[in-house]
């Protein structure tokens, strides 16, 4: 019944949901229900049980949500009132609806998952490596290449293996190195948003610094206004005097308005041409690298692009981040309860999908183990049940030949980590050293520094980051958002 | 002999997870998500080459319909634009009633077509739409020889 309960409400699991085994019962009671988000792999904070995704370091996101506000309140508290009586009462009005839309989309932008490809499970990972193994033939001891080519559009495109999400990264997809997740149509790690911009939340980053240009050079406009207009009737002294605040908002404005502004020309660039910030930098289309190098993604037209850019249907979420974790204890046993039922009652279809979400999950958790001898306390039939599991699978393990393994394994002891770590504390001393240690992996690392001086919009992107993140040193962030802004701007 | 063993230990759960199939993307026509066709020689003796393809084809349909950019997303963007994509907290997007839609035919598909024959789909959204998941069930009595492969390498692996 619990099961059935908690089915129902990750919407997408339909093949599972119907009937649940009278057998899940006892043990679904005696552990706490977890939602994924509690167990997910990646470096991200969730609020408001899950409804909320962020990177993990939101420091500079407090600074620019501060920023704005703090702008704005003095616009609204000492401009708006001379400006209003003066002039008209719709500066404060639009400069409200302004406002609003700023914040409503930078909350989007911060609160929404950016696009993160769940990691293969444990079958699919397993398939993949026997894909791979096939294609190297039995040529032993070399790492295997572990790229695929497939052709888009006639262009071809290398898609790399991911060895965190163990799954080829589909085309546009990289890997954050922020927040350990591959993110579909990356675009890059913004630490002023504290989130990765990617498919998902592209637009509302889009709309967020384009709204954002129009409310500074509003504001910058008006207040310089406010100053002229008062200073014709007190002189400019009096003016400055009267009304401090507008100093400090002219000077907010006067220093923040070219890197936006900057940075939204930039991203009407890349929209307009369907490429993003990733694929400018490292000039992945650009005809530099060959003749007949295009980006495979473009529509043809700058129009038909910007529409698919902010009109296109919005993607789903494809880490249900609400949906609740089927318990470890049962993930081994299903199996075999599902078939014994088959074998018993011979109603297939039924008992089969009720297995199945089980059997899916079969993963990983080395609780198993502690587990099982819990299974036979509770349910003696279960215990032979159990230990069959793992009985069956020892012969099997062969399929995967170990020539693939020992560049795997390094790997997978950095995959395994952050599992327990998450169960058990968010903050373990080994995850955080493997987290350093990912951080090195030069598979993550977006491009060659040869690459970088290139393309003619690449130089512009440049002065425009770094002029964008300036602000940042000044202000004494702590070391990891400096870092990862170190990082973006080597990007 | 310690093989044997263990066969004989299948043996005795009939119908056990045999093996997964796993049909990829198919990106040849852009990121939009589309799945390869072409079938896979671990259903050959299960099921008929047309009633795969079908289902892939249609699964494709219903993706092709839910990622289609027309009028009518872009009317949803622009409206949702406007209320500074606040009104998606409280509306369902298009591509959302699709997935539904396609969750009901695999769901259907499941239970008139790939049930009876052993076999089970899972939905592509539960897989991050990279792949469609094809479990294949292995009957009583039947030999095991190759049962467990992938999906038993996979967690032993760990």
């Amino acid at each position: 019944m619990h099961l059935g309960e908690s089915m129902r409400e990750c919407e997408y699991s339909q093949i599972s949901t119907r009937s649940s085994t009278p057998m899940e019962t006892p043990y679904k009671k005696r552990t706490p229900k977890k939602r994924k988000w509690e167990t997910f792999p990646g470096r991200n904070k969730f609020y408001c049980d899950g409804r909320i995704m962020m990177a993990k370091q939101t420091g500079v996101f407090y600074l620019t949500l501060v920023l704005i506000l703090v702008t704005c309140g003095l616009f609204f508290v000492f401009d708006c009132p001379f400006l209003a009586l003066q002039l008209t009462p719709i500066i404060p009005v639009i400069g409200g609806a302004l406002f609003l839309f700023v914040l409503g989309t930078l909350l989007r932008t911060s609160f929404s998952d950016p696009g993160v490809l769940p990691r293969a499970t444990p079958d699919e990972a397993a398939d993949l490596e026997r894909q791979i193994d096939v294609a190297n033939g039995s040529t032993g001891y070399r790492p295997p290449p572990r790229t695929k080519e497939i052709v888009i559009n006639g262009q071809t495109v290398k898609l790399k293996y991911c060895f965190t999400c163990k799954i080829f990264r589909p085309p546009r997809t990289s890997h954050c190195s922020l927040c350990d997740n591959c993110v579909e149509r990356f675009d890059h790690h913004c630490p002023w948003v504290g989130n990765c911009v990617g498919r998902r939340n592209y637009r509302f980053f889009y709309m967020f610094i384009l709204s954002l240009s129009f409310l500074t050079i509003f504001i910058f406009a008006f207040v310089i206004t406010h100053i002229i207009l008062s200073s014709h009737q007190n002189g400019f002294l009096s003016a400055l005097k009267e009304s401090p605040a507008s100093v400090l908002e002219v000077v907010v404005c006067f220093f923040s308005v070219w890197s936006i502004v900057g940075l939204s020309g930039f991203h009407t660039y890349l929209i307009s041409s369907n490429q993003t910030t990733n694929e400018d930098i490292k000039g992945s289309w650009s005809s530099k690298r060959g003749k007949d190098n295009y980006n495979p993604y473009s529509y043809g037209n700058i129009f038909t692009n910007c529409c698919a850019a902010l009109c296109g249907p919005l993607p789903p979420s494809l880490i249900d981040r609400r949906g609740f974790v089927e318990s470890d204890a049962p993930q081994l046993a299903p199996p075999t309860n599902g078939i014994t039922m088959y074998g018993a009652t011979h109603s297939q279809q039924s008992h089969m999908a009720a297995a199945t979400p089980l059997l899916q999950q079969q993963s990983s958790e080395p609780v198993i183990l502690t587990a099982s001898p819990e299974n036979g306390t509770t349910l003696p039939s279960r215990a032979s049940l159990t230990l069959g599991g793992p009985c069956t699978s020892l012969p099997l393990g062969q399929p995967t030949p170990p020539t693939s393994t020992p560049s795997l394994s390094c790997h997978e002891v950095t995959d395994m980590l952050p599992i327990h770590g998450h169960t058990l504390n968010h903050s373990h001393p080994l995850q955080e050293q493997m987290a350093h240690h990912h951080y090195l992996t030069p598979e993550e690392v977006p491009s060659p520094p040869g690459m970088l001086p290139c393309s003619s919009p690449l130089g512009h992107s440049h002065t425009v980051q770094a002029s964008f993140y300036n602000p940042a040193s000044q202000d004494s962030l702590h070391e990891d958002s400096v870092r990862g802004l170190v990082k973006l701007s080597s990007v | 002999m310690a093989t044997e063993f263990h066969n004989l230990q299948e043996l005795r759960h009939s119908a056990s997870l045999a093996n997964k199939v796993f049909i990829q993307r198919d990106y040849s026509d852009g990121t939009t998500c589309k799945f390869q066709t072409k079938f896979p020689s671990e259903l050959e003796s299960r099921i008929e080459r047309t009633l795969f393809e079908d289902t892939v084809k249609t699964l494709n349909n219903f993706y092709a319909e839910a990622e289609k950019i027309g009028g009518q997303s872009y009317l949803e963007g622009c409206l949702a634009c406007a209320t500074a994509y606040l009104i998606f907290l409280c509306m369902e997007t298009r591509y959302e009633k699709v997935l539904k839609k396609i969750a009901k035919y695999i769901q259907e598909q499941n239970e008139k077509i790939y049930a009876p024959r052993g076999l089970l789909i899972t939905d592509p959204i539960e897989r991050g739409m990279r792949v469609i998941e094809i479990s294949i069930y292995e009957d009583r009595g039947s030999s095991s020889s190759s049962s467990g492969s992938s999906s038993v390498s996979g967690s032993t692996a760990r």
